[in-house]
């Protein structure tokens, strides 16, 4: 994999807004699904920086906090308020799915598609989308058709298609369990290069080790409820909750 | 069977003469067949894809409805559009009864079902595959209709040839509102039932062989095109 | 990369060019199917047998020798061509069934009716003949004989000038014909004789009909030259008030031409294998 640190152009940029409000606030946040509530109450502030970890078991309700705040999906009830830029330009958002989506078409035209969705005039969108998987180590498979790449190719393809979108906000649902421990690796160098491209990450995990080497900040989620909201270290330090501490300890059956 | 022998020397004797008459029957076949696969590919395909991303009261009577007019029996088409062109009919001032617009008409009637109806089936699908990742890209339903219909375009081509198959396999339509007029509405089929109806068999089943080259001709065609950007593209 | 990129885009350039070929097809259909409205074009609802017959291939030229005028011929069953007349679909008919025209006249779709040509129907069998037709008298005692043999019989039961010749046939010869060996076909005239050579079926069909039928197996004609077997064709103007739109100038010009000295020569002339299969009904 090719070096991640440096910017691959003057998109990557941190929010304009003061670095002190909140990046997202969520307010009572519930969701329910044919009679069954999900997600409970969830109430959260989340530091304007650094990178949030949302930890928990399967059926804790990781990907459909993240759906709800990436705004795949409608709360039934609850506010969400995310950070804006001092225009009043929302946030631009990526993310990236524990089994990738691809598009039937070439790797590089699946990066072109997300790039015009995103208005970005057609003269740029091939020297950016080529440049971002440059970045990723696909350049050799730009023309290939996506669907027929490996898992951990198509997952770091999805990885490509996000960084050339250069979101001020990521998430990423699980986007390693399906993965062999090479594509681990690489997917987790990619979270520290769009961390240091100041890009906001939003991830879950169920891996405890992929959080501890991850995470500035975690949510820890069990049953559709939040039961502890820390930063990182204090978090895996000293969790305040039986069942944060059953999980840190690896206690927790899933 | 002798039929079958005249047959064959009869499409041989057809096709390497290249007889005036075959040649114009054949080429208004295609123009007619054709163009109404062209409207029913540009009606069908938007509205196929419509009914596959949007929900809305009576939806499922609609595409029940398109289900059910895939099986429509050319007969009853032709004879619907004939009620509409005579004289007669509503649409009777426009004078088109008996030429090949008339023709076209009946025909897209025949093909616009089934490709609006295989179109909603394929895109349902996809969309639902993709419907996630569209939106986390920012893209409305509408939006993402043009990038659907390319996605699925390989199976959409399959869909297309199977409203050509059914255009220019039908008789009984043509025959109603053309009228089978020689030199001006004849086709390929209403000139094999007319053949057939004279006792000319093997003429007919000649030019059924011609129909069914042609048609062959058409599907080897977009197979192959099909098939070698499928290799690239996947 | 950028070679294999070519490479794909080349893939697809059949696309446009089959997109141009389909919209130019549409076009020029479209623009045959004006043009047909603007030049002088008259619209004839005739019978199978008369076109299956290539009676039209003979005349019409010579029609449009003489007056410019291009007939296009719609062919249906005579019941099918009242119904286009009735509904305005049709310039003009030749057709033949007397009492059907006299109806449409009576209920004022058609103004004028004249005679233009005749032949006969023939009684059609298998050679073996199980009713001994070939020898019957008359042709009510022909169809007499095929009822009492219970012999197949062939029916077109599709309501056309033949089928009503035919109805009017059995019903002098005081028959009613009945299921199983009388099968009502519903069929046009070439359908009806493929299906009655398969089965070995007796069958009545219109002269010229017959005579351009190839596929005729066993089949031959077996009773024939019967004053009641006389098989007329009308030429039938329709009515201007009726129906306004239809072109009455043109249909005018082709009735009068039919009648004339030049039509009626025409039609003598016409030969299928050196027979004369209409005779014209005015010289």
């Amino acid at each position: 994999m090719t070096d991640l640190s440096t910017p691959i152009d003057d998109r990557h940029r941190r929010p304009a807004h003061p670095a002190q409000a909140p990046l997202l606030r969520l307010e009572g946040l519930g969701f329910a699904h044919r009679g069954r509530t999900l997600l409970h109450d969830v109430s959260l502030t989340l530091p304007p920086r650094g990178r949030t970890l949302i930890l928990g078991p399967n059926g804790a309700g990781k990907s459909l906090l993240m759906r709800l705040a990436h705004g795949l999906l409608a709360p039934s009830s609850g506010r969400i308020h995310w950070q804006t830029h001092s225009s009043g330009r929302p946030l631009r958002q990526a993310m990236v799915f524990q089994r990738p989506v691809m598009l039937r078409r070439s790797a590089l035209a699946n990066l072109t598609y997300a790039l015009a969705a995103q208005r970005v005039p057609w003269r740029r969108r091939r020297g950016l989308a080529a440049a971002a998987l440059e970045r990723f180590g696909l350049g050799g498979l730009a023309d290939r058709p996506a669907r027929v790449l490996s898992g951990g190719e198509q997952q770091r393809l999805a990885l490509a298609r996000a960084w050339a979108l250069a979101p001020e906000v990521l998430f990423l649902d699980e986007p390693t369990s399906a993965l062999d421990p090479a594509s681990i690796r690489e997917v987790e160098a990619a979270v520290l290069a769009f961390h240091g491209q100041g890009t906001h990450v939003l991830m879950s995990t169920h891996d405890l080790n992929q959080a501890r080497r991850l995470a500035d900040d975690v949510v820890f989620l069990h049953e559709g409820r939040v039961v502890e909201h820390a930063p990182a270290e204090r978090f895996f330090a000293e969790p305040r909750t039986p069942l944060a501490r059953a999980f840190v300890s690896g206690e927790l059956i899933w | 069977m002798p039929e079958t022998d005249n047959a064959f020397q009869s499409a041989l004797t057809l096709l390497l003469s290249l007889d005036p008459m075959l040649v114009s029957i054949v080429t208004l076949s295609l123009q007619v067949s054709l163009a109404a696969v062209l409207i029913g590919a540009v009606i069908g395909l938007p509205l196929g894809a419509a009914l596959a991303l949007w929900r809305f009261p009576g939806r499922g009577l609609v595409v029940t409805l398109l289900n059910a007019f895939m099986g429509l029996p050319p007969v009853v088409a032709g004879l619907v559009i004939y009620l509409l062109l005579s004289r007669a009919g509503p649409l009777g001032n426009l004078g088109l009864l008996f030429t090949p617009t008339a023709m076209v008409i009946a025909q897209t009637l025949l093909v616009l079902p089934i490709i609006a109806a295989l179109t909603r089936d394929h895109i349902d699908t996809l969309w639902q595959e993709y419907r996630e990742q569209l939106s986390s890209f920012g893209i409305t339903r509408l939006g993402a209709m043009p990038g659907l219909l390319w996605d699925a375009r390989f199976t959409l081509m399959t869909v297309v040839l199977a409203g050509f198959g059914r255009a220019s396999a039908e008789v009984g339509a043509v025959l109603i509102v053309g009228g089978n007029i020689e030199g001006v509405t004849r086709v390929m089929t209403t000139a094999i039932a007319l053949e057939t109806s004279r006792g000319n068999l093997a003429l007919a089943l000649g030019l059924g062989l011609v129909l069914l080259g042609l048609v062959a001709l058409v599907n080897a065609a977009a197979y192959l095109i099909g098939e070698r950007a499928r290799r690239r593209l996947g | 990369m950028r070679r294999s990129r070519r490479g794909s885009h080349r893939s697809h350039s059949p696309r446009p060019a089959v997109m141009a070929l389909s919209v130019l097809s549409l076009v020029s259909t479209l623009a045959a199917g004006t043009a047909a409205a603007a030049d002088k074009v008259l619209l004839l609802a005739s019978t199978t047998s008369t076109e299956q017959s290539g009676l039209f291939d003979h005349l019409l030229p010579r029609f449009h020798n003489a007056t410019g005028i291009e007939v296009r011929v719609v062919a249906v069953g005579t019941g099918q061509a009242f119904a286009l007349a009735r509904r305005g679909d049709a310039d003009a008919l030749l057709v033949h069934d007397p009492a059907g025209e006299a109806a449409l006249i009576a209920a004022g779709h058609a103004s004028e009716r004249a005679d233009i040509m005749f032949n006969d129907y023939v009684l059609i069998g298998p050679t073996e003949d199980p009713a001994a037709i070939d020898e019957a008298p008359t042709a009510a005692e022909a169809f007499a004989r095929i009822a009492a043999a219970e012999a197949p019989f062939t029916s077109r039961g599709d309501d056309s000038g033949t089928h009503r010749a035919e109805q009017r046939l059995w019903a002098a010869a005081g028959i009613e014909p009945s299921a199983p060996w009388y099968r009502e076909l519903g069929s046009a005239m070439g359908a009806t004789l493929n299906t009655a050579a398969a089965m070995d079926a007796y069958a009545l069909a219109d002269r010229a009909s017959w005579a351009t039928f190839v596929n005729r197996q066993a089949l031959a004609v077996l009773f024939e030259c019967d004053e009641a077997l006389f098989n007329g064709y009308a030429s039938l103007l329709l009515s201007r008030e009726r129906h306004p739109h239809l072109r009455h100038d043109l249909a005018e010009q082709w009735h009068d031409w039919l009648l004339s000295e030049e039509g009626q020569d025409a039609i003598a002339e016409f030969r299928l294998d050196g027979e004369p299969l209409f005779f014209p009904a005015v010289l």
